[in-house]
């Protein structure tokens, strides 16, 4: 019997997906984990890019972040950060994940400020409006594509990095490919596929949905094709 | 909670010993870890640059190619290498073509970008002055697309080398063995370090060999008035 027919035997089996470690709670694991970095990379994130976006000034700064986290391997963060007081389970993880996530959102919320007419910020000053209702009621309403777009980036990276939480023992769909692998190729091969196929269509879906949610809530005017 | 006996013994987060002793391991991933990245890049250039060109010339394929190198691209690194390792088992062939699919995407859409933003005039120019088709490609556009490639491939580097890491999945992660190894050998913290920082390294200075390489290769981007 191939791989490809152990994946689908193995996908088959039922228990392989009600079981404690099963696929079920395995999915749901990666998904709690991934929500978590990405509110937590926002939460980082978008009050940074917005303040240095509105003033014009840290553009740097911003380009810098997003070549640095580039050449960062995913598993330092996930190996460092427990022994480095935040303890062992989830924390780190989110933690490590939320690191990635920051700069796409960064650079977008900084794009999307830069971005926005400063005419129509005049005369929205003209109209009377204080900073804070510019923002709220201007700036961030035009800024929406760019923002929608960071998130869309971002969710779909965490959601595939967090597979690698697995290397670490961390939870999510990695731990079936872990599983995979532990059992040898020979007779856990159905399974490492299994888990590759379930981490690559979670991955895919997200960017199909958040791709169409994006459109949804750019401006016809805005949207470009291709 | 066996690892709170740990604790008591010393466990740095640096130590020169630890380099000392290992210092034949760690040539060997250092060994390991540069041929991944160079041969992936290189193969992803060899790759990625016709299928570029292809993409440029036909214009209705420009869409398909893209869509599926970003597919490609979408694919979580785990998962592709859980998809090859079963077919071609725990081999460094595995890691390398995993790295080499990733590269593509960065290759194809940075050379395209450099290759529509070479000025219309200098095409019919080649052309006024009987260049063909291919020797315009060649002699003409590919040369002034230099920038967007080099751009390509820097990033394809940088982020190839932090990639390599996840090679640790088939046992071939050149200083992921390292970070990863040392977590599990009961936290080892030096190694993890170790691993860390040799990773990150390597990724600057082969980003700084290549920003080299770029201005010996375009020379006229550094004389036009003190443009940078």
């Amino acid at each position: 019997m191939n791989s490809f027919q152990q994946m689908i035997t193995w996908l088959n089996d039922p228990l392989n997906w009600t079981n404690p470690n099963g696929i079920m709670t395995r999915l749901l694991e990666h998904l709690r984990l991934s929500a978590a970095a990405v509110l937590l990379a926002c939460l980082v994130a978008w009050p940074i890019g917005i303040s240095l976006g509105r003033r014009g000034r840290g553009a740097g700064l911003v380009v810098l972040l997003s070549n640095a986290t580039l050449a960062i391997p995913v598993v330092a963060p996930l190996t460092i950060l427990p022994l480095a007081g935040f303890g062992f389970g989830a924390p780190p993880v989110i933690v490590a994940l939320a690191l990635f996530a920051i700069p796409p959102l960064l650079a977008t919320a900084y794009t999307g400020m830069r971005e926005v007419d400063p005419e129509v910020r005049d005369a929205a000053r003209g109209m009377g409006l204080s900073g804070w209702q510019l923002l709220r009621t201007v700036e961030l309403p035009l800024a929406v594509p760019y923002l929608a777009a960071g998130l869309r980036t971002a969710v779909v990276q965490v959601l595939a990095t967090a597979g690698l939480a697995a290397l670490v023992n961390g939870g999510g769909l990695g731990m079936i490919v872990a599983a995979g692998f532990g059992l040898g190729l020979a007779t856990g091969g159905g399974q490492v596929l299994a888990g590759g196929l379930l981490i690559a269509a979670l991955a895919l879906l997200a960017e199909a949905l958040l791709a169409g949610v994006q459109r949804l809530v750019t401006p016809a005017a805005l949207r470009r094709s291709a | 909670m066996s690892f709170l006996a740990q604790s008591a013994a010393a466990n740095p987060w640096f130590s020169w010993a630890y380099l000392h002793a290992n210092a034949d391991t760690i040539r060997a991933l250092a060994i390991e870890h540069l041929s991944f990245t160079v041969e992936a890049v290189a193969l992803a250039v060899v790759v990625g640059v016709p299928l570029a060109v292809l993409a440029y010339w036909v214009r209705p394929l420009t869409g398909p190619i893209l869509a599926s190198a970003g597919v490609l691209y979408t694919i979580p690194s785990l998962a592709l290498f859980a998809f090859l390792a079963p077919f071609l088992g725990t081999d460094r062939r595995t890691v390398l073509l995993g790295l080499v699919l990733y590269a593509l995407l960065l290759i194809i859409r940075n050379t395209l970008t450099g290759l529509s933003q070479v000025p219309a005039d200098v095409k019919e120019a080649a052309s006024a002055m009987g260049y063909g088709r291919l020797r315009s490609l060649l002699r003409v556009e590919l040369p002034l697309a230099l920038p967007g490639l080099l751009t390509g491939v820097r990033l394809a580097t940088v982020s190839t080398v932090a990639l390599v890491t996840v090679g640790v999945l088939v046992g071939k992660g050149g200083f992921g063995q390292l970070i990863i190894g040392g977590f599990r050998n009961n936290y080892h913290k030096a190694e993890i370090l170790t691993g860390a920082i040799l990773c990150v390294c390597l990724a600057v200075v082969l980003d700084l060999l290549l920003v080299g390489l770029g201005r010996m290769l375009t020379p006229w981007r550094r004389s036009s008035g003190g443009r940078a």
